[in-house]
């Protein structure tokens, strides 16, 4: 089984009923999606994040939040990659929101009032990445000490000698 | 808990509740978990689990490793199950290559994962037993679990962190006699669960401590990211092995266990009930096992053969390209999902095109579900909390990763 190339297009992708209801609510804040090894992403400005969540819930497009993760492509810019893949329980399908975030010192908003759920996501996003969730209730280390300085998941923190 | 607090407590008459520090050295915490219990005599007023005490960077060590060197690591996470771990991680890097598995290895593999789900059910049985104080299940239990760590031996060299699924297939064939033990499990396995159930499922103190006690709705469960077989008991009926399926678990048929009461007695329930249901599909499994091949046909990720590594030429320089230099995955990213003893188990791997993953993820289903104790556990009393924290069977390995 030869991998398909990925399909990139948005004018094929808008049939599908994730991307159209997007589409249909705003314009703006759909910046790419691609299909590639038969997952969905679509890339969702910074700004308008939460609210996308927040449509498709209410649309019932999606009722369970999976999984909220962070990737990081330094030295790239933009560098970190969120992504929450979204399930629907009804219609049996995945979808993965994406958001890529500048700099150093990035913030976006947090999905906790939508999906609770997202509470140790994204304490864990912000303890390992250094990425803060505006919104979030209790945002504070969750794996690592306290006190502990750095962000071990980001590219650029080291992995020998004395920290 | 006095940094929860913004505002301190000036009221003495209004002072009535104290902290209370469960773990992480508490047996019944089933490993290292800090449970932050803001108490009222009894009641459980506030709780806030405290975990990372096993944090080991886990995501971060695979991020320095070559794709086949993973499969070690995921072992370690999930050590009641590390199988479906190997699984769920190989399906990912599979399905990054876009590579086709025999179905040979495919249904060892969902036997395998079957038997696992088995074990790991078993310790689940045993402490949660013992932790209400039926001290004999315990013993009950470990026997069976001997047998399939026997089984886990003779497959894999291993009993507990087995490494037998590789990219592309097996580790190795299993050996001579290996399906008639398996067989034989089975066989007698029924009557064991009915044994367990003999001591537990009509016993009244089981029962009145189980009954009732801490309970989530279907709503607060999805909304809380609880997934596996604490949802169904809440009445959710989804299972990924059947409305999403994966490794060719389309061809069996089982039914899966959903109870309404989202008690701990229904979760108990529905584990129960998954014993007997995984035992259904690992004989299946057996029985219709195909012929064939275990490994995939692709000499640039798959080891060769020993016996050919002597005779030729080209599998020798294969198998030293891949041991030293790995073998690289075209980039892009995946998120496979499974369907793990504890629920929704998923790892999301990145590749940037080399032969080390950029990113490995790990979605690991005691992680979501510890978030849901809290929202269980408020309100009712400290002897509850012991009888709920077996219910959404954990594994702190898996939680801090």
């Amino acid at each position: 089984m030869p991998l398909a190339a990925p399909v990139t297009d948005l004018e094929q992708l808008k049939d599908r009923p994730v991307v159209a209801a997007l589409l249909a609510w705003n314009v703006n804040a759909v910046e790419e999606a691609k299909f590639d090894r038969d997952e969905l992403s679509i890339y969702i400005a910074r700004e308008f994040i939460r609210d996308a969540c927040a449509h498709l819930k209410a649309q019932g497009l999606t009722d369970f939040l999976s999984d909220v993760t962070c990737a990081d492509f330094y030295p790239r810019q933009p560098r970190f990659e969120m992504a929450y893949h979204l399930l629907s329980m009804q219609r049996k399908e995945r979808v993965r929101l994406k958001v890529r975030l500048e700099g150093d010192d990035a913030s976006l908003e947090s999905v906790t009032p939508l999906w609770p759920s997202a509470n140790f996501f994204e304490r864990e996003v912000f303890d390992l990445f250094g990425i803060r969730f505006l919104g979030h209730p209790y945002l504070r280390r969750i794996m690592m000490p306290e006190d502990w300085e750095g962000h071990p998941l980001r590219k650029d923190y080291p992995v020998e000698g004395y920290r | 808990m006095g940094h929860l607090n913004a505002n301190p407590v000036l009221d003495a008459a209004a002072d009535k509740t104290m902290i209370l520090n469960m773990g992480p050295q508490h047996p019944s915490t089933h490993g290292v978990l800090r449970l932050l219990l803001e108490i009222d005599g009894e009641a459980v007023v506030r709780m806030m689990p405290d975990i990372g005490f096993l944090h080991t960077g886990i995501e971060k060590t695979c991020e320095a490793k070559f794709y086949q060197q993973v499969v070690p690591l995921t072992d370690r996470i999930d050590y009641l199950c590390p199988m479906v771990n190997n699984l769920c991680y190989v399906l990912a890097v599979e399905k990054l290559l876009g590579m086709e598995i025999p179905p040979r290895a495919q249904w060892m593999r969902v036997m395998l994962a079957e038997l696992q789900r088995i074990s790991s059910h078993l310790v689940w049985l045993g402490t949660h037993a013992m932790d209400i104080g039926a001290m004999s299940v315990f013993l009950y239990c470990f026997r069976e679990r001997e047998e399939l760590l026997r089984i886990y031996e003779m497959v894999s060299g291993q009993r507990m962190m087995t490494s037998y699924f590789r990219i592309g297939g097996l580790a190795l064939d299993p050996p001579l006699g290996f399906f008639e033990k398996v067989k034989k499990f089975l066989d007698t396995f029924p009557e064991k669960v009915d044994e367990y159930e003999n001591l537990l499922t009509g016993n009244r103190i089981f029962i009145d401590r189980l009954k009732d006690v801490a309970h989530i709705s279907a709503e607060d469960g999805l909304l809380i990211g609880l997934s596996g077989p604490s949802l169904r008991a809440s009445g959710v009926d989804f299972d990924i092995r059947r409305d999403m399926p994966y490794s060719s678990y389309e061809k069996f048929k089982f039914k899966v266990p959903v109870s309404k009461d989202g008690d701990v007695w229904a979760r108990y329930v529905c584990r129960v009930q998954e014993l007997r249901e995984s035992r259904e599909i690992a004989k299946q499994a057996l029985e219709g096992l195909p012929d064939g091949p275990t490994k995939a046909d692709a000499p640039k990720v798959v080891l060769p053969d020993r016996e050919k590594m002597k005779t030729q030429m080209e599998a020798l320089i294969y198998h030293f390209k891949i041991v030293t230099e790995g073998f690289t995955v075209p980039a892009g990213e995946v998120y496979q999902t499974i369907e793990s003893p504890r629920g929704e188990m998923g790892y999301y791997v990145v590749s940037d095109g080399t032969a080390k993953p950029m990113r490995v993820h790990m979605r690991s289903p005691s992680y979501a579900n510890l978030q849901a104790l809290p929202q269980m556990c408020e309100g009712r009393l400290i002897a509850d909390v012991v009888a709920a924290i077996g219910s959404i069977d954990i594994v702190l390995g898996e939680i801090d990763r």
